[in-house]
């Protein structure tokens, strides 16, 4: 007995949603990220799940392009926040209103 | 049998992204993203993505996490990290998001669960290793170079934003180089 897809739909939902709210409402920046990584992990379940589903590779090849981004956007965005540390000693994303008119 | 796993690695996952996003130390955040990985990775396994569970394993909770406990730990963030203010926005987003998401569910669920008549079901080949590099170096080859493009553009984009000063004493030493013109 399988479980069937639509379990694994829901369960992505909720992730990427809690996601949405963590990057809507918190104030530091590393929390930011931390939720930009829930939301890449719940496409990753759907990836994978209709990758079972539909018995095909490709999805299981497009998480691994995925993970390769994820990898590259940590990279860059804490070199970005070690950036910002440095210049205001903040991580509060209130205190960052450089580009605000 | 199945159930039961999926519905262990579910809770699992659900419950800690949302300490994920409620704990107000960065550390524990990090921590409860730790064990939210680990299960991804198990729910991965249940779903005979063996080689994608060991690259969840190895990449995310190795290196990703540890690069973010690594900057938590060198900027010593203080622990008064209080909510936005923004929750309103976050509530008009979210609400209707998941409105939506459950009428879609409710709407389509025999629908999606059906296997599509098209396809033939076959059980994977044993190696899914194997069947996932032979996939990845033939039908996705240009991705996987570009890939290795977005690697390195990420490398050299990190080394240039955390370097401390650009432009000084160091474009001096540039210019003695013997290979510089």
């Amino acid at each position: 007995m399988t479980v069937p897809v639509s379990y694994y739909l829901i369960l992505s939902a909720i992730v990427f949603l809690t996601g949405i709210v963590g990057v809507l409402i918190r104030r530091n920046i590393i929390a930011i990220l931390l939720s930009v990584e829930l939301m890449l992990n719940a496409t990753n379940i759907n990836f994978v799940a209709f990758s079972d589903h539909l018995q095909d590779l490709g999805g299981q090849v497009f998480v691994f392009f995925a993970l390769t981004v994820a990898a590259a956007e940590v990279a860059v965005g804490l070199a970005i926040i070690i950036a910002l540390h440095r210049s205001k000693s903040t991580i509060n994303v209130e205190e960052f209103n450089l580009l605000k008119w | 049998m199945a159930h039961v796993f999926f519905g262990y690695f579910a809770g699992i996952i659900a419950i800690t992204s949302i300490l994920v996003v409620a704990l107000r130390n960065p550390v524990y955040s990090a921590l409860s993203l730790l064990v939210m990985f680990f299960h991804v990775a198990g729910l991965y396994v249940t779903l005979h993505a063996e080689f994608l569970a060991a690259v969840q394993v190895i990449v995310y909770a190795g290196a990703i996490l540890v690069l973010y406990l690594f900057v938590v730990m060198l900027l010593n963030v203080k622990r008064d990290d209080r909510y936005h203010s923004q929750w309103r926005i976050a509530a008009f987003v979210c609400i209707p998001l998941s409105i939506e998401f459950l009428v879609l569910v409710s709407g389509n669920m025999v629908a999606a669960n059906r296997r599509p008549a098209s396809l033939p079901v076959e059980p994977y080949a044993a190696d899914n290793t194997l069947a996932i590099g032979q996939t990845l170096f033939s039908t996705y080859l240009f991705p996987f170079e570009v890939a290795s493009l977005i690697l390195l553009v990420a490398m050299i984009g990190a080394i240039v934003l955390a370097k401390r000063d650009i432009g000084g004493h160091e474009a001096k030493d540039m210019t003695k180089a013997p290979g510089a013109q």
